[in-house]
């Protein structure tokens, strides 16, 4: 053990990603990141410093043994590598693409302490997607155990917690209130940041774990809880159904044309493809000068697709300054390199339209920050005086989403929070006997990741629910 | 999939399907609405629920062939499949014995009308029912609906069948005490109606069907303004006090996409010619 090796030589810089140029991306609809090349890959994983205690690891919120999976790539077994990173997350070309890597793995690795972070999410990404392009193979299930759960919501907790009970030999229907599965991934996340042919052939994998998905069950409407439990045969229920409620700012002339919430514009272009609007059906109406309200990654997905589908001119308006700035500073920098402007210190305060009823004219007011608030970040405060006016034709309102409520109203004994969120512990058991949640039902808006890690303690808290039941009966 | 076991033409360009949807059947009631989306590149498009059979397993709706969706939606036959339907959503109609209820309708939703009246009789309320449209050839269920009512009246815009628009009825509402109005139909006459039962102060139901995309409460689109406050139609509603709705507002966001929704509807009449 105590055998000396000859340091290694730290390789302080990252492979960068390859991109679509900001020129020509800023009028397509594709995947801005292109992904490593397969000498790219290597040479990146060739960083990692394989750490006997690695601490990469304890960022990662689904335990990814990620030395384990970075070696063997470097030993080109990559088939080995994926099945690694699968042992964990069923959902890798997702999350190689859409976690917040710099706050998790990779703020932990070690070489960031004298330069860039092994690139853990791009090399995650590399290895699904070459599983992708050669097929998938279907791990070995567990035999049948005869229990029957129901998992509502197909998002990113959803689909981890269907995969992963599957797995262990449960009989798992998802009930999903839209008519594509996904949830976020595909009515919230933009194509050019994450395709959703990606994301349907991730869906394809979870199917061919034996899941079953009913498309176009709003539960609470078509079923209530209790009628899951009692009538139709389940033994458990997960509940993720998400933060997909859109907030308003409450100010004068909201309801303009013009003026979408984040959520109706991101469902429009995402989920409808609007986008391709006459050949889809649902329309989509983009001015030349438009404005989106907030500073998180939803705001720059909107801004960056407000651009794509022509404007002009696309500002973001925030009411803080840049280092408050909740998006990813990846997506900030992808943003600002697209051209979309940054109107910082800045609130609106009402909206003026013309004589059909559409938005014009956006007044704002330029703020200052004064000293912490309750969330740690300085507080905006209005600058008395400083009104002025902005022309705009077309406002988007990306101020955050709050949790679906139907679930809530609709099941008696559910232990809910006064800002809507369901009560669990910390294995996402709620109030209510063989009812657990988890994702952003739980937190409030919150990651996909987080998400999945909750859906994942989630799933093991049913497996062991679902065996005690067993010894009972 | 949901198959169609049958298609009723109710009026020039007015058609009725019946849908095998069990579990929509199972739970829909009097005031709730559906999503149907016809293909994979179709729209989401809210349409109320006419009729529900819990035994045979189906549920009916009515539509105005209009847009692309509604004209598509047209041609399918018997037997064919509708890609998906969602519900029901929407919060069902207050029924109960409220004493004496008029109920008018206008369009295609005489249609859900006599499901509601079904209802409010059944729950032993007394109903006069008013039944309208542009010209006589629109009308449909008159004897489906003058059997259910305890009294009938027919009008049309152009006065070609019953009583010219809607003006009659201030004479009835001025001698006759009414406990509740339903309505349900375009958006100006409902706006009509409420302007007459305002001075009674009857109770107005109004049904709100204004653009929506996903119909449970995510875009927001469908939001209107009720007494100052603004609700969401599909989560919140359909169902409001007419009293109350910024019937300006609604007819302005509902013009909101007309250039889209026209270009579609004729793009898709010219058989798919792209201008290109």
């Amino acid at each position: 053990m105590a055998e000396s090796k000859p340091q290694p030589k730290i390789k302080k810089k990252a492979v960068p990603m390859p991109k679509q140029p900001p020129e020509v991306r800023k009028h397509n609809f594709n995947e801005v990141a292109l992904g490593y090349t397969e000498e790219q890959a290597l040479e990146e994983a060739s960083r990692c410093l394989q750490c006997p205690n690695p601490q990469c690891v304890k960022g990662c919120p689904v335990e990814i043994d990620i030395p384990a999976f970075i070696k063997l790539l470097r030993e080109g077994k990559y088939e080995e590598a994926i099945k690694k990173i699968k042992e964990k997350n069923s959902l890798p070309a997702i999350c190689g693409r859409v976690c917040p890597q710099e706050e998790q793995c990779q703020k932990m690795c070690v070489i960031s302490r004298v330069g860039e972070p092994v690139s853990i999410g791009r090399l995650e990404r590399f290895l699904a997607d070459w599983e992708r392009a050669r097929g998938f193979t279907i791990p070995e299930k567990a035999p049948p155990t005869g229990k029957r759960v129901a998992v509502i919501g197909a998002g990113p907790a959803g689909l981890t917690v269907a995969a992963d009970l599957a797995k262990l030999g449960h009989e798992v229907v998802i009930f999903e209130a839209l008519h594509l599965p996904g949830g976020v991934l595909v009515y919230g996340i933009p194509e050019f940041r994450l395709p959703k042919s990606i994301v349907m052939a991730e869906v394809d994998y979870i199917k061919k774990l034996g899941v079953e998905f009913k498309l176009g069950y709003l539960i609470g409407r078509t079923y209530t809880i209790p009628e899951l439990l009692n009538e139709e045969g389940f033994d458990a229920v997960f509940i993720g159904t998400g933060a997909g409620l859109p907030q308003f700012l409450g100010l004068p002339g909201e309801e303009l044309g013009g003026i979408y919430s984040a959520n109706e514009f991101l469902i429009r272009v995402n989920l409808m493809k609007s986008y391709a609007f006459p050949e889809y059906d649902t329309p989509i109406r983009i001015g030349s000068r438009v404005a989106v309200i907030g500073g998180g990654n939803v705001a720059m997905d909107a801004a960056r697709s407000a651009l794509r589908l022509g404007a002009d001119q696309v500002y973001i308006v925030y009411r803080r300054s840049r280092e408050e700035m909740p998006a990813r500073k990846e997506e900030i920098e992808n943003a600002e390199e697209e051209g979309i402007i940054f109107k910082l210190l800045t609130n609106p305060t009402r909206f003026i339209g013309d004589e059909k009823g559409w938005v014009k004219q956006m007044e704002c007011i330029k703020m200052e920050l004064g000293p912490p608030d309750e969330s740690g970040r300085r507080r905006p405060i209005p600058i008395k005086g400083s009104e002025f006016l902005m022309d705009v034709d077309t406002v988007i309102i990306a101020i955050g989403r709050t949790p679906n409520p139907i679930i809530q109203r609709t099941t008696e004994g559910l232990a809910v929070t006064k800002w809507g969120t369901i009560v669990t512990d910390e294995n996402g058991k709620t109030s209510l006997e063989g009812v657990y949640a988890g994702g952003d039902i739980v937190t409030g808006e919150a990651t996909v990741i987080s998400a999945m890690g909750a859906g994942k303690k989630a799933a093991r808290a049913i497996h062991e629910y679902l065996l005690s039941k067993n010894l009972v009966g | 999939m949901y198959e169609i076991l049958r298609v009723e033409q109710l009026a020039p360009k007015i058609k009725l399907f019946e849908v095998y949807a069990p579990e929509i059947a199972k739970k829909a009631r009097a005031g709730q609405f559906i999503i149907i989306i016809s293909n994979e590149k179709g729209e989401r498009v809210p349409l109320t629920i006419a009729g529900y059979d819990r035994e045979k397993g189906s549920i009916t709706f009515a539509f105005n062939e209009v847009g692309k969706t509604t004209k598509q939606l047209g041609l399918m036959k018997k037997g064919e499949c509708i890609w998906n339907i969602t519900g029901p959503l929407g919060n069902p109609s207050e029924i109960r014995n409220f004493g004496k209820v008029l109920c008018v309708a206008g369009g295609v939703m005489i249609a859900p009308m006599l499901l509601q009246v079904k209802a409010l009789r059944e729950a032993g309320n007394t109903v006069v029912t008013v039944m309208g449209a542009r010209i006589k050839d629109l009308l449909f269920f008159k004897e489906e609906m003058r059997a259910l009512s305890h009294r009938f009246y027919v009008a049309t815009d152009d006065g070609s069948e019953g009583y010219k628009g809607l003006d009659f009825l201030k004479d009835i509402l001025a001698e006759e005490k009414f406990d509740r109005c339903i309505a349900m139909g375009p958006v100006p006459m409902l706006q009509k109606v409420c302007e007459l039962t305002k001075p009674y102060k009857i109770p107005t139901i109004v049904t709100l069907l204004p653009i929506m995309v996903d119909g449970m409460g995510m875009c927001g689109v469908c939001r209107v303004n009720i007494g100052g406050q603004m609700k969401f139609a599909c989560v919140d509603g359909p169902e409001f006090d007419g009293h109350l709705v910024d019937f300006e507002q609604l007819i302005k966001r509902q013009r909101m996409f007309l250039p889209e929704e026209r270009l579609s509807a004729l793009l898709w009449e010219l058989g798919g010619v792209s201008f290109g």
